[in-house]
C-alpha cells in the first residue's frame, strides 16, 4: 500500500499535480481512498489532512469504502428521468436489500451507483454493469442480469 | 481517405460503443481479412471508427463508402456484417432492407452543420484525418499571418457567443483577455458538461477533438496565454482517452508544445478531471477545482479575465464555443455571421433527448424554430404521443409548453418566454410526463449539487425541493404555489452563483405553464399524467389478465400473487408502485390509476 | 479615492474599500453574519446585500469594491424583504433552544432575528442533526447551531495557520469538519470560539456558567507571556467565567491557549493561600514573618557558604508583571545574581 501511495505523491509532485488528482490517482488505484493514504499525503507533503477530507467529502467521485465487486452505474439524468430510471433503481435497490445510506451489499457483492449523466441521452435509459452498457433497458431486463450475476446459488422465490 | 477504395465507417461514440460499435468493427475488420479475395479487399477496403454523427438511436450505425457513393446502414450488428461484405463490400449490390430510411435523411436536411461538418467522418484518433480536412492549417495561418488584434476582430465581427449557457460575446471575451494585465494567462477550455441530458460537449471530444485542440491555440494566440487547461468530467472516460490521445499526437506533430508551427509561439495543453460536482461549470468553482480545492464558487467580480486560475488571468470558453472557432477563422466571419439571427449568429448544438423519436445530436442556425427541430429533425413525439412540452437550458432552463412550438430557437426568443438556451440540452416530454413531477426533478438534482457556502441555495433549494415533495405525494397545502413562487424568486436574487441564481427556473416556468397540473396534485391530490406514485394506484385488470406470471416475476416487492393462468392480484399495501408489473405486462392488463 | 453615495449622503473613502467598509466607516448600518473584519471576504451569507444604481440586482457589499460615482441603497422595503426570506432559512435549519443557549444575548443570529421580528417561519422543514458529540477539552461543537459562515475555518487557517478544520460534505450537509470528523485535536487556541457568530462554538470552561447579562466586565493584560495580549476577563460573583480579548486590542482580539483556557487558577482551590514550611518531611503552615524570616535566613547562609551564583530564582507567569519585576529586582540587585528566569520568556 505504502508503495503505491509513494509513487502516487511522486507523480504528484513532478507533474504538478493537485490535491484532486492525488486523490483521483489513489482512487483509481484502491477503488476507493483508504484513511491511510490520507494520512501518507498529509505527513509528507505537509497538507492538511482537513483539506483532503473537505475536498473527498465534496466530489461525488471520491468513495471513502471498498467497492462491491460488481458495480452497477444507474444514470440519473433527464432523459434517463423521463424513461423510467426512476423505477429501475427502485427495483434495484430493493432487490438488493440496500439501506437508504448504504451503496454497496452486505456481502460486498454489489455496488450500485447513481450518476447524473453519462451522456449517452439517445438509448436511455441506460445502465451499466461492470462497464457493459445496457441501453433502452427496463428494471425487468436489469434485475435479470443481477440475479444472473449472483449466480446459482440465489434461491428464487 | 482515397479515392477508389472502399471504407467502412463504424459510428463508435458513446452511443455507438454501448451499441455493440467496437464488435461491429471487428467483425469488419475480421471478415474483409477472411473474405474471398482477401489482397483486393484488404488492399481497397478500410474499416474504421468515426465519431458520432448524431443519431445514436439508430446505432450502430455504418457508412459503406464504395465507387464515389455512401450507403449508411442503421442497427447494424456483428451477425449482419458477412452479408454486407459478400454482397455490397464484394458483390457491389448493397443489402437494401437494412439501409436507413427516409426520417435518416430528414434528420440530417435541416441542420447546418459547423462544429460537426467533421464529426462522423474524420477518425478522431487520427490528426491527419483532420489535417486532410484542412484542420491544423488553419491555426498554422493565424500564427504566421494573423495579429492577435486581428483575430480578436475576426470573432467578434462574427458574433460568436459563448456556447455554455450565458452566451456572453466571445471576441469581447478574448479581449478583455488580452487586455488584462499580467505576464502569465490561461485559457481553460470548460468540458465539464454536467447537464444531466446533455451530450453535445461529449459527442464533439469524441468525434473530433482535434477541432477543439486547434479552437484553444487560437484563443490562446490571441489572448497571450501559453497554458492551456481542458477541464473534462470523468463520467466521460472515452471522451478523455481520446482527447488525451489527439493532444498527444498533436504534440508529437509540434502544433502544441514550444515554437508550435515554426513560429516563436509556445503552447501547451494539459487535461484536468473533473470529479463529480455540477456546480465546476461555473467558472470560479472550475478553477478551484483546477487548483485542487472543493469547487466552491466565489463572488464577483473580481472576474475571471482579471483575476482567475492561481489569481493570474483566465479566459474560459466552453467546448463547442472553441470548435467554431477554427471554422470562423478558415472561412471567415461574414460565412458565420450569415448563419442564425441578428443576435445570435451561426449554430448551435442541440442534444435532442426524450419522447421523441429519432433523438441526438443536432447542429441548426440559430432561430430556427423549435417545430422544425421537433417534428421535421426529430420525426415527431414516439408512439403517436402528444407533446407536451420542451424542457431546455436543464436544471437552469425551463419548460415551453406544446402551444408555443413556433417559437425562435435564439438566446432572445427563449429567455423572453422564461428558458434559455443553455448549454443545449433539449428534452421532450410528452403527455405522459408530469410536469410537477419534472420540475422536482431538475430541483432535486440542483439541491444535491448545490455546494453549500451561500444560505438560499444551500437551505433555499432544500426548502424548494420540501415543498415540491410534498406536492408531488399529496400532502401539498393551501398556499404552497405561493410560497413556492416567493421563494424561486428570493433564490434567483440573492444566491452568489449561477448555479443558484438559475435553481428556481424549473419551477418558475412550470408554474408559468402549467398551473392546473400543480393544482391538480395539490387541490385534487392527483397526478394527471399518472406519475407520481403516491397519487396513483397499480391494480390487475381480472378480465384481461391471462395469469401469464410477467408481472409477478418482475415484481420486486412480492405484491403480486396469483396461480399460473388465473388473474393475479397486486397487494396495496405491498406494492411500492414501482411499475414494474406494468411494463412487464404485454395484455395491458395492468391497470394504474 | 472615490466619491460614493450611500443612502443619499455622499462620501469620500479609499478606492480599494468595499461598500461594507465604507458604510462602517460612516456608521450606516448593514447586516453581516459571515463577515468578520479581519478574515478575507466569503459572500456566503447573503444579509449584506444593497443595491447598486445600474446593476440588475443587488450584490453582496462584503466583497464588492466601491466604485467611483457608485450609488447605493443599503435598506429599502425590497432590500429587508430579501434579507428577511434569507434570515428565516437560516432560522429554519437552526434550533429554536435560544432559551438554553450559552450565547442569548451575545448571539448576532438571534439579534438579527429580533431585529427583523421573525417569530413565525414560513419555510419549516428538515434540521440536520447530529448524535455525535466532540469529546475535545476546551471546544464545544454545536454542529446544529452552525449557520456555515466559514469563520472558524479562516480564522483556523488565515490567522492560526493551523488548518484543523474545513467544510467538508456539500450542500444541504456541508458541515465543518475536522478530518474523518474526528474529535478536534489541535493547539486549541480557541480563535474558532471568538469568530462564531451563533452558538455553534462555545468553551466547554464555561458552559452553564452564566450568560452575557449576567456578568462584569475586566479588561485587563495577560499575564502569561511577554507579549502581553489584552484580555477581558468576564466575572460573576467575584469569579471569572471565561476570558475574550476584543478586536481593538493590539493583539486584534486573537489568543493562545494559555490565555483563552487557562485561567482557573485564580479561583482555584487548591491555590496557595497561607506560607508552608516543610519540616521533618512534611508541610506546615506558617505565618508570613515566620516564612519570610525563614527564607531570607536562608538564603543569606547560602550566600555567605557557596556565592551568590548558587542561588537561581524562578517566577511564575500567573503572577502580575509589578510583582515579576520585583522578584527579579530581588534576585539581581539583593542576592547579586542574574540566575532568574520566568516561564512567560518567549
Amino acid at each position: 500500500m505504502i508503495e503505491t501511495f509513494e509513487a502516487i505523491a511522486r507523480n504528484y509532485r513532478q507533474n504538478e499535480g493537485n490535491v484532486i488528482s492525488l486523490l483521483q490517482d489513489t482512487q483509481e488505484a484502491f477503488g476507493y481512498i483508504p484513511r491511510e493514504a490520507i494520512d501518507y499525503y498529509s505527513q509528507t507533503l505537509g497538507i492538511a489532512s482537513s483539506r483532503f477530507f473537505g475536498v473527498v467529502t465534496f466530489y461525488a467521485q471520491f468513495r471513502m469504502k471498498p467497492t462491491g465487486r460488481h458495480k452497477i452505474t444507474a444514470c440519473c439524468g433527464t432523459a434517463c428521468h423521463v424513461r423510467g430510471a426512476d423505477r429501475i433503481l427502485n427495483s434495484l435497490r430493493l432487490e438488493l436489500k440496500l439501506k437508504p445510506d448504504e451503496d454497496t451489499t452486505k456481502d460486498g457483492e454489489f455496488t450500485l451507483e447513481q450518476v447524473n449523466c453519462v451522456g449517452a441521452c439517445s438509448i436511455a435509459p441506460v445502465v451499466i454493469v461492470d462497464k457493459k452498457v445496457y441501453s433502452k433497458t427496463t428494471a425487468d431486463n436489469i434485475l435479470k442480469q443481477l440475479r444472473a450475476l449472483k449466480g446459482p446459488s440465489h434461491d428464487e422465490k | 481517405m482515397t479515392k477508389n477504395k472502399t471504407v467502412v465507417n463504424v459510428c463508435m461514440g458513446t452511443g455507438g460503443m454501448a451499441s455493440g460499435g467496437a464488435e461491429v468493427l471487428q467483425a469488419f475488420r475480421a471478415e474483409l481479412e477472411a473474405a474471398a479475395f482477401p489482397a483486393e479487399v484488404k488492399e481497397h477496403c478500410l474499416a474504421h471508427r468515426v465519431g458520432c454523427r448524431g443519431l445514436c438511436a439508430k446505432d450502430v450505425l455504418v457508412d459503406v463508402l464504395t465507387d464515389g457513393s455512401v450507403t449508411t446502414y442503421q442497427f447494424i450488428k456483428p451477425d449482419m456484417v458477412p452479408r454486407i461484405v459478400t454482397e455490397h463490400i464484394i458483390g457491389k449490390t448493397p443489402v437494401a432492407e437494412w439501409q436507413v430510411g427516409e426520417d435518416y435523411e430528414n434528420f440530417h436536411q435541416k441542420q447546418v452543420k459547423i462544429v460537426l461538418s467533421d464529426c462522423g467522418k474524420i477518425d478522431p484518433e487520427d490528426p491527419d484525418d483532420y489535417h486532410a480536412v484542412g484542420g491544423y492549417g488553419t491555426a498554422r495561418d493565424v500564427l504566421t499571418e494573423w495579429l492577435p488584434g486581428e483575430v480578436i476582430e475576426e470573432i467578434k465581427a462574427s458574433g460568436l457567443r459563448g456556447r455554455g449557457g450565458a452566451g456572453f460575446p466571445t471576441g469581447l471575451k478574448w479581449e478583455l483577455g488580452r487586455k488584462a494585465r499580467g505576464d502569465i494567462k490561461y485559457i481553460i477550455c470548460n468540458a465539464d458538461e454536467g447537464d444531466p441530458g446533455a451530450f453535445m460537449d461529449r459527442a464533439v471530444i469524441e468525434g473530433n477533438p482535434h477541432a477543439v485542440i486547434e479552437g484553444m491555440i487560437i484563443a490562446a494566440y490571441a489572448i497571450g496565454a501559453h497554458h492551456g487547461y481542458v477541464y473534462i468530467r470523468a463520467e466521460y472516460p472515452l471522451a478523455v482517452e481520446r482527447l488525451k490521445l489527439a493532444i498527444e499526437r498533436a504534440r508529437r506533430r509540434l502544433f502544441l508544445g514550444r515554437n508550435i508551427f515554426g513560429t516563436t509561439f509556445d503552447f501547451d495543453i494539459q487535461v484536468k478531471l473533473g470529479a463529480g460536482a455540477f456546480v465546476c461549470g461555473e467558472e470560479t468553482a472550475l478553477i478551484a477545482s483546477i487548483e485542487g480545492q472543493r469547487g466552491m464558487p466565489r463572488p464577483k467580480p473580481p472576474f475571471p479575465v482579471n483575476k482567475g486560475l492561481w489569481q493570474r488571468p483566465t479566459v474560459i470558453n466552453n467546448v463547442e464555443t472553441l470548435a467554431n472557432v477554427p471554422y470562423i477563422m478558415r472561412r471567415g466571419y461574414q460565412w458565420y455571421a450569415s448563419h442564425g439571427t441578428e443576435r445570435s449568429r451561426g449554430t448551435k448544438v442541440f442534444a435532442l433527448t426524450g419522447k421523441i423519436k429519432n433523438p441526438g445530436l443536432i447542429e441548426v442556425p440559430m432561430g430556427i424554430t423549435l417545430r422544425e427541430i421537433i417534428e421535421d429533425i426529430g420525426g415527431g413525439i414516439e408512439g403517436g404521443k402528444k407533446l407536451k412540452a420542451v424542457q431546455t437550458g436543464g436544471p437552469s432552463g425551463g419548460c415551453i409548453p406544446a402551444n408555443m412550438l413556433d417559437i425562435n430557437v435564439d438566446y432572445e426568443s427563449l429567455a423572453k418566454v422564461g428558458s434559455i438556451v443553455g448549454s443545449g440540452g433539449m428534452i421532450v416530454l410528452d403527455e405522459d410526463n408530469c410536469m410537477v413531477n419534472m420540475a422536482k426533478y431538475f430541483i432535486q438534482f440542483t439541491q444535491e449539487e448545490s455546494c453549500g457556502k451561500c444560505v438560499p441555495c444551500r437551505i433555499g433549494t432544500k426548502r424548494l425541493l420540501e415543498i415540491m415533495e410534498r406536492i408531488t405525494k399529496g400532502q401539498g397545502k393551501e398556499g404552497d404555489l405561493e410560497l413556492l413562487d416567493t421563494l424561486s424568486n428570493s433564490i434567483k436574487v440573492t444566491s452568489l452563483c449561477g448555479l443558484g441564481q438559475t435553481a428556481p427556473n424549473p419551477v418558475l416556468s412550470t408554474l408559468k405553464y402549467f398551473r392546473e397540473e400543480f393544482e391538480a396534485h395539490v387541490r385534487d391530490k392527483k397526478c394527471p399524467a399518472k406519475v407520481c406514485k403516491d397519487l396513483i394506484t397499480y391494480s390487475i385488470i381480472e378480465g384481461a389478465c391471462k395469469g401469464c406470471g410477467a408481472c409477478l416475476r418482475a415484481c420486486p416487492a412480492g405484491a403480486v400473487t396469483g396461480e399460473k393462468k388465473k388473474p393475479h392480484k397486486i397487494d396495496p399495501d405491498i406494492c411500492i408502485k414501482c411499475g414494474a408489473c406494468f411494463e412487464a405486462c404485454k395484455f395491458k392488463s395492468v391497470g394504474r390509476d | 479615492m472615490a466619491r460614493i453615495t450611500i443612502n443619499g449622503k455622499t462620501i469620500e473613502v479609499a478606492d480599494t474599500a468595499t461598500i461594507l467598509q465604507a458604510a462602517k466607516l460612516h456608521k450606516i448600518p448593514i447586516p453581516t453574519l459571515c463577515h468578520h473584519p479581519k478574515l478575507t471576504p466569503f459572500g456566503g451569507c447573503r444579509l449584506c446585500i444593497v443595491e447598486v444604481k445600474g446593476m440588475p440586482k443587488p450584490v453582496t457589499s462584503c466583497t464588492t469594491t466601491v466604485g467611483n460615482g457608485m450609488e447605493i441603497t443599503t435598506s429599502s422595503p425590497y432590500l429587508q424583504e430579501l434579507r428577511k426570506t434569507v434570515l428565516e432559512l437560516i432560522l429554519s435549519d437552526h434550533p429554536n433552544d435560544c432559551m438554553i443557549c450559552e450565547k442569548a444575548g451575545d448571539c448576532t443570529l438571534q439579534n438579527l432575528a429580533y431585529d427583523y421580528g421573525i417569530r413565525e417561519n414560513r419555510f419549516q422543514g428538515e434540521r440536520r442533526t447530529y448524535a455525535k458529540r466532540d469529546n475535545n477539552p476546551f471546544v464545544e461543537r454545536d454542529l446544529e447551531k452552525c449557520i456555515l459562515c466559514g469563520r472558524c475555518v479562516k480564522a483556523c487557517d488565515e490567522i492560526q495557520g493551523v488548518e484543523a478544520i474545513d467544510f467538508g460534505y456539500r450542500g444541504f450537509n456541508s458541515k465543518i469538519c475536522t478530518s474523518y470528523e474526528q474529535d478536534l485535536d489541535c493547539e486549541f487556541c480557541g480563535q474558532c470560539i471568538s469568530v462564531c457568530p451563533t452558538g455553534a462554538l462555545t468553551g466547554k470552561l464555561w458552559i452553564r456558567k452564566g450568560r452575557k447579562d449576567h456578568q462584569e466586565e475586566v479588561d485587563t493584560i495577560c499575564t502569561y507571556c511577554g507579549t502581553g495580549c489584552t484580555i477581558t476577563a468576564h466575572v460573576k460573583d467575584n469569579e471569572i467565567l471565561k476570558i475574550t480579548s476584543k478586536e481593538q486590542t493590539m493583539n486584534e482580539g486573537w489568543l493562545c491557549v494559555k490565555g483563552r483556557f487557562g485561567y482557573r487558577f485564580v479561583n482555584s482551590p487548591e491555590r496557595l493561600t497561607r506560607p508552608l514550611i516543610k519540616r521533618n518531611g512534611a508541610f506546615e503552615e506558617a505565618s508570613w514573618p515566620e516564612a519570610l524570616d525563614h527564607v531570607a535566613k536562608r538564603l543569606v547562609e547560602i550566600k555567605a557558604g557557596y556565592g551568590a551564583d548558587a542561588i537561581g530564582g524562578l517566577s511564575s507567569a500567573r503572577c502580575t508583571n509589578e510583582e515579576n519585576y520585583a522578584f527579579q529586582k530581588l534576585i539581581r540587585a539583593g542576592i547579586g545574581t542574574n540566575n532568574v528566569d520566568h516561564c512567560a520568556r518567549l
